[in-house]
């Protein structure tokens, strides 16, 4: 690490209009050296990290102030720097990842046009040379088979590949400073360990200065050296990041350490003594089967596998599992918005795998679902009086008086005001609208509510905020919830029982404290070995094997899911149910 | 956050629309409603009866030029009848024609299109096929088969005038209704008990109001134009019945010498359009909570 900062930023201040989003934020980042920008949603962020591309003003913001100085010796300031001086530094001096690797890579273009662009405009290499660049661009973020990758375009590359070709592109011209703003965010753990693994040990290799914004105070633990915690565009705290964990001094990161998560430090909720079974499932599943073509075998995908799980009255059962495990499509299964191939689902006594649409119609009121993303589950153009009493209105038809005692009611039991019945969902902020959804799950009084990735779009001490309140309606209410996350640290501290899915199967099922403190699957074994811990000092010395990153995607269609050679050998219907 | 209380129901809340319009939006509402009152009454605004000839004073200029006859303000046509006289009823005939082509437009196209939508399978590859032939074939020549086989009545005119947009309606529906069915508080709607016919009406026709609403701004105006070419082609409104677009059509002939003749009925056609879609634009705002006030 040199003495002179790579990059130094002196009272930036950037505005959105009147709103002010960056306020006279200072800090710098020497060779070789990780800052992590921490924050929640609408912190400034992104906004900072945009402005020391200069691509703050694309986004409709303007640096109000400041200074962003970019090399140790004969400095330039980058805010006064002409579009043209700019365009030669951006990919080249300082690159930048995103956090969706699924929209940040051009579709229509082939893997070797979108590295070769970077290669040849930056460093003038003819096609060839460009070419062999990019191959071995590709190989320092170890992505096997270079030569063929290449040739694909990005529809072809799963989750975690993407975000390695980003790197390799971001990094192609080895920059002096790399921005990555949530790069592991969209990902799966283990994908994200991998993730990690990889920009760290390239670091060492470029040694450049990065700064890695996000909110993950896991992911801040295993890879910054300092830490800088932002809120509402002010600068709350920086410190390095042991003395950040061992003893934030602002109350701010002091919040924000306690809403976070942590596996291993819950106490585990003890199974429930209820006998009354409110839901069971034998058997169930599921295929997507995708047409063939000319010459193209038709192929199916097994979403879900002989599932079969119960859950008591009064229960939260946390089903855990990465993207593409089938954990949504047995959730839609379970209320046969999705049909199930075969199997069977007795909801509070009665199958309603045979029912017909009407009759099944009516059983719904017995199971509610939450959805993950609170900004698309509620009707916009409806108020919330109409969005939380619609079940009840559906099931038992309410009049108008009635569903304004209802809105009430399910207002105080989810902690929002009365009078926000009259307003539209809009007006309400992530953790409100999920609130909102809640209501409308408690409005017919359901035995079950399947909360699927419902805290996961929200920012930590929202989400603490939102799971607190589940917890305290299952105890006044006695409902029994699914509880779906990718999070097990949240899912740890919400579940009484924990059952563990792994391509379109359960693996392992039991409660929590077994599962977790004595995981019996492999697969169990090797996810909670990836969920990054929020303390540095148990920082993972020595990464996931590299071979397990080999070839991760010839495997199943649609069932995207990292297996390493042959280390994993999985049974077919595993662990005791 | 500012709480949205309800709406007090009367005098109040014309205020409250005209205070939440721009300038722009408040000439346009004025244009509009003026271009409606003078339609609507026409037959007592008129200094002349639309249809009285009177060869002697041909091509007569507007007020405040040389040669213009006593009374006849605007000017008059190649056979001496008033062009003001003439543009009120044209306007009063355009208006209405207009609207009931786009509302037929509207109400056809809007029910095939959420059909397709919702039904999918057959019934909307038939729809849609529809469609397509509809958009393959310049719609003029199915016009002239329509009307060459029925005669050019006014009935038929307004039917004919219905079926030129239709396909438009259906394919934003089908679109709208397919993007919206995608997201999750339909699922949601779903899983709360809702029949497809609830969700239909009370989740997703409000959704696509707004397209519909600018589609349908967008087709009163294409109607006026279409309904001019009908008429220069001698098979729409029959002469001497007069139209804003049969009048701007007849009157290209005399461009040279008398003017007038098209820029009156030019004009209304502007001022109509222009009013009609700033309305159309500013109603879709309205529609939409989450573009008023927060």
């Amino acid at each position: 690490m040199s003495d002179r900062p790579v990059l130094s930023v002196e009272r930036l201040s950037v505005s959105f209009g009147r709103h002010q989003a960056v306020k006279s934020l200072s800090f710098n980042i020497g060779a070789g050296e990780t800052l992590a920008l921490v924050g929640e949603s609408g912190s400034g962020k992104s906004a900072t990290a945009l402005s020391v591309l200069r691509l703050i003003e694309r986004e409709g913001g303007r640096i109000t102030d400041g200074a962003i100085r970019l090399g140790s010796d004969d400095p330039v300031d980058l805010t006064t720097l002409p579009e043209q001086a700019l365009q030669k530094l951006r990919g080249n001096r300082i690159s930048m990842i995103f956090q969706e690797p699924m929209t940040s890579l051009n579709p229509v273009m082939r893997i070797d046009e979108q590295l070769c662009e970077v290669l040849r405009r930056h460093q003038r290499l003819n096609r060839v040379d460009a070419l062999k660049a990019a191959e071995r661009a590709l190989e320092q973020v170890r992505i096997p088979e270079p030569a063929r990758r290449l040739r694909q375009y990005p529809h072809e590359l799963s989750g975690g590949l993407r975000q390695r070709v980003m790197i390799a592109i971001a990094l192609a011209c080895r920059p002096d400073v790399l921005i990555a703003d949530e790069p592991t965010t969209a990902l799966d753990v283990t994908t994200q360990a991998e993730v990690l693994a990889l920009l760290k040990s390239l670091q060492a290799e470029l040694g450049m200065a990065v700064l890695f914004i996000t909110h993950d105070m896991g992911v801040v633990a295993e890879i910054a050296d300092r830490v800088a915690v932002l809120r509402h565009g002010v600068m709350e705290e920086t410190a390095s990041v042991e003395a950040l964990f061992a003893a934030p001094r602002s109350e701010y990161a002091r919040q924000l350490m306690a809403a976070t998560p942590k596996l291993g430090q819950a106490t585990p909720r003890p199974p429930v003594e209820s006998n009354e079974v409110v839901l069971s499932v034998r058997g169930l599943a599921r295929s997507f089967s995708q047409a063939g073509g000319f010459l193209k075998p038709k192929t199916v995908a097994h979403a879900v596998k002989d599932v079969s799980f119960e859950i008591r009255a009064g229960e939260t059962l946390g089903l855990v599992g990465e993207s593409g495990c089938g954990k949504s499509t047995l959730s839609r299964s379970l209320m046969r918005l999705i049909e199930p191939d075969g199997g069977e689902v007795i909801l509070a006594g009665r199958n309603i795998t045979a029912l017909d649409q009407t009759a099944l119609r009516a059983e719904r009121s017995k199971v509610q679902m939450v959805f993950q993303d609170p900004f698309a589950s509620l009707n916009p153009r409806l108020n919330v009086r109409d969005l939380i009493t619609e079940p009840a209105y559906l099931h038992s038809g309410l009049n108008a008086a009635a569903r304004e005692a209802l809105a009430a009611d399910l207002l105080d039991k989810v902690g929002l005001d009365r009078d926000a019945a009259r307003r539209f969902p809009h007006q309400f902020s992530g953790g409100q609208r999920q609130r909102l959804c809640i209501a409308r799950a408690l409005s017919v009084s359901p035995k079950v509510i399947l909360a699927d990735e419902a805290v996961s779009a929200l920012d930590v001490s929202t989400a603490d905020r939102v799971t607190r309140l589940m917890c305290e309606i299952q105890e006044s209410l006695g409902i029994a919830f699914l509880f779906i996350s990718h999070d097990i640290a949240v899912v740890e501290r919400m579940s009484h029982r924990i059952a563990v899915m792994y391509r379109g199967e359960i693996v392992e099922i039991g409660p929590t404290e077994q599962v977790l403190r004595a995981p019996a699957h492999p697969y169990t074994q090797r996810l909670l070995s990836a969920v990054p811990r929020p303390d540095p000092k148990a920082r993972r010395r020595a990464p996931v094997p590299e071979a397990q990153i080999a070839d991760l995607d010839n495997n199943a269609a649609g069932i995207g899911m990292l297996v390493s050679g042959g280390q994993l050998d999985l049974p077919g219907a595993a662990a005791g149910v | 956050m500012v709480d949205i209380t309800a709406v007090p129901a009367q005098p109040g809340m014309l205020r409250t629309f005209w205070a939440s319009t721009n300038l722009i939006q408040k000439i346009a509402a004025i244009v509009g409603v003026s271009l409606i009152v003078l339609a609507a009454f026409a037959p007592l605004i008129a200094p002349f009866d639309p249809l009285d000839q009177s060869l002697i004073s041909r091509l007569r200029p507007p007020l405040g030029f040389e040669r213009y006859k006593d009374g006849f303000y605007l000017g008059t046509d190649e056979l001496g009848r008033d062009v003001l006289s003439r543009s009120l009823y044209g306007l009063r005939l355009t208006l209405g024609l207009a609207l009931a082509g786009a509302s037929i437009g509207l109400l056809l196209g809007g029910t095939l299109g959420l059909l397709a939508g919702l039904k999918r399978g057959f019934t909307e590859d038939i729809i849609m096929a529809a469609v397509d032939i509809q958009i393959a074939i310049p719609f003029t020549l199915i016009a002239l088969l329509i009307l060459a086989i029925f005669g050019s009545s006014l009935e038929v005119m307004v039917v004919v005038l219905g079926i030129a947009g239709w396909e438009q309606y259906a394919r934003i529906v089908r679109g709208e209704v397919r993007k919206i069915t995608q997201m999750p508080f339909i699922e949601a709607a779903r899983a709360s008990g809702g029949s497809p016919r609830y969700i239909a009406i009370r989740h997703v026709l409000p959704n696509i109001v707004s397209p519909l609403v600018v589609q349908f701004t967008l087709a009163l105006s294409n109607i006026v134009i279409l309904e001019s070419t009908l008429s220069f082609l001698g098979l729409g409104v029959q002469p001497p019945t007069a139209t804003l677009g049969s009048m701007v059509g007849y009157g290209r002939d005399y461009m040279p010498t008398a003017p007038w003749m098209v820029t009156v009925p030019a004009v209304m056609i502007i001022l109509l359009t222009f009013s009609v879609q700033i309305t159309g634009d500013w109603l879709r705002d309205r529609a939409d909570v989450r573009l008023r006030e927060r």
